[in-house]
């Protein structure tokens, strides 16, 4: 019976604990957007957040769609040929990149290059009382640092989901006529008749909520690292694993909003 | 006039500060003293703002620091972190002209950079520094630069957290004079925390030591020597066995 009410007990405190952090990343995230209604408001520290992380993530997240647009072309013509639908591959490349694979993959490359460089930068800032330095400055850490990052993030992640949907299309598309002798006209042709603005702007909202997650996390966990270098590892960490799960998590959820019948 | 009266804070079951009475005359330059972990950076903080005390007060020309603007309040004050805290992305001088680009009084780049070079003169770097990063400078250099920072705004109040920490004994010595020479040129209030005697015997005009969360004996560094008091007596003598505890 023991046995039984210890599990119980540590099954509630981890619940709790849970709880505590949701509470917690919420008062954070709130806190972040409502220095987004209060001046001063850091323009140089906007563009530099919006460089390092739209300008900067391009060639990862540009690479990602090239060889996942391929390697869907590939595997859709292999299934498809097992009924006789080898023409769907232009319009299922087009439809899955950029509903799905384009933002969920753009975002954890993002998660994985940006929340753990923006939680090793700021956890460092922390353990080296750069942050205590810039509030005896005068200036807000959550408006200097972090609200900078996240309007970047927001806004820069869509962008790269666009950029990187045309790319992946660009893989289908080279696959598709280079090694799977479709017609280069008629691939095109295919991709844009079936493909709808939705598709595109479904995707890039999605990349919004992906790039707020992702800055958000790396912020959260760089503020909150424990001292010393293994702290700071571990913030890294954190905020790279929590921002993938939550990325994964809100794209269930976000999918379900805009497509379920 | 800083005042902290009766002044608690605790992490947990750790009870750090357990009723701190203390006052820093206006121009004077106080120094605390204590063994490691005894609570002096939290005091200092304290008196910021950065750490929230438990229970007690602290002021500020007979003003609670907890209240009225904060942004009016932090610019009275300079400060020196024990490892300088300079911003790794900004260059030299934009660390020390941090301020004066930002807030009410901002002033344009140009004229924040002549006034960052002349601070930087000040403290003895040569203008060539100033488009250094941080992580170019050696530990000195470092704290040169942390000084100039905290003297650019020419507040009225300089806390100096461990000024001397990780430094040979020349450039130690370098900085004490530093701190000395500007606390009575710019006639601040200072206050700083500290466990090196040969500062505290070049900065303080009063000294107050820290131990077991409370002040245990507080008074003009020329009664130091003389105090009676044995934590005191066998802290600045640097002695092993006395009241106060060394782990070994």
């Amino acid at each position: 019976m023991n046995i039984i009410f210890g599990l119980l007990a540590a099954l509630g405190r981890s619940t709790f604990a849970a709880l505590a952090s949701v509470g917690r990343v919420a008062l954070f995230a709130a806190d972040t957007l409502s220095h987004l209604l209060r001046p001063p408001f850091y323009g140089r520290e906007f563009a530099h957040a919006l460089v390092q992380i739209g300008w900067l993530s391009l060639p990862v997240v540009g690479l990602t769609a090239l060889f996942t647009g391929g390697a869907l072309a590939l595997q859709i013509y292999a299934g498809g040929a097992r009924f006789n639908a080898e023409t769907v591959v232009p319009s299922i490349v087009a439809i899955g990149l950029t509903r799905e694979l384009g933002p969920v993959l753009g975002g954890l490359m993002v998660a994985a290059r940006v929340a753990s460089s923006i939680a090793a930068e700021i956890g460092t800032m922390k353990v080296t009382e750069q942050i205590d330095a810039l509030t005896t400055l005068s200036t807000n850490p959550m408006k200097y640092l972090t609200l900078p990052r996240v309007l970047a993030a927001t806004l820069a992640v869509p962008l790269l989901v666009g950029v990187g949907d045309v790319i992946g299309i660009m893989g289908g598309f080279l696959v598709g006529v280079g090694r799977l002798d479709f017609n280069a006209a008629t691939y095109m042709h295919n991709t844009l008749n079936f493909l709808e603005g939705w598709d595109v702007l479904s995707g890039m909202i999605k990349g919004s909520v992906f790039g707020f997650i992702v800055a958000l996390m790396g912020c959260y966990y760089g503020i909150n690292s424990e001292r010393g270098a293994q702290g700071v590892g571990r913030a890294t960490k954190a905020a790279v694993v929590t921002a993938s799960v939550l990325i994964l998590a809100s794209n269930y959820i976000l999918t379900e909003v805009f497509f379920s019948a | 006039m800083i005042t902290l009266s009766n002044v608690y804070k605790s992490f947990g079951s750790n009870h750090v500060l357990r009723g701190v009475d203390l006052t820093i005359r206006q121009g004077t330059s106080m120094v605390v003293i204590g063994g490691s972990g005894t609570g002096k950076s939290i005091l200092l903080k304290s008196v910021l703002g950065l750490v929230t005390p438990d229970s007690g007060t602290i002021t500020l020309e007979d003003l609670d620091v907890t209240h009225g603007d904060r942004d009016a309040f932090l610019a009275r004050f300079g400060m020196l972190f024990q490892g300088g805290a300079l911003f790794d992305s900004l260059p030299v001088w934009q660390n020390v002209a941090f301020r004066l680009q930002r807030g009410r009084g901002k002033l344009p780049g140009t004229e924040a950079r002549e006034i960052a070079i002349e601070k930087l003169r000040r403290v003895g770097l040569t203008p060539d520094v100033a488009d250094k990063f941080p992580a170019e400078l050696s530990g000195g250099m470092q704290k040169r630069v942390g000084l100039a920072r905290a003297i650019a705004a020419e507040p009225e109040i300089i806390f100096f957290d461990e000024p001397t920490t990780g430094l040979d004994p020349i450039m130690s010595g370098v900085i004490n004079d530093l701190i000395r020479e500007i606390v009575v040129e710019m006639g601040v209030t200072a206050m700083t925390i500290t466990h090196d005697m040969t500062s505290v015997r070049a900065i303080a005009d009063n000294v107050a030591m820290l131990h077991d969360g409370v002040i245990k004996w507080t008074g003009p560094i020329a009664d130091m020597d003389a105090s009676g008091d044995p934590y005191l007596d066998q802290f600045i003598h640097g002695r092993a066995t006395g009241p106060i505890e060394a782990v070994r």
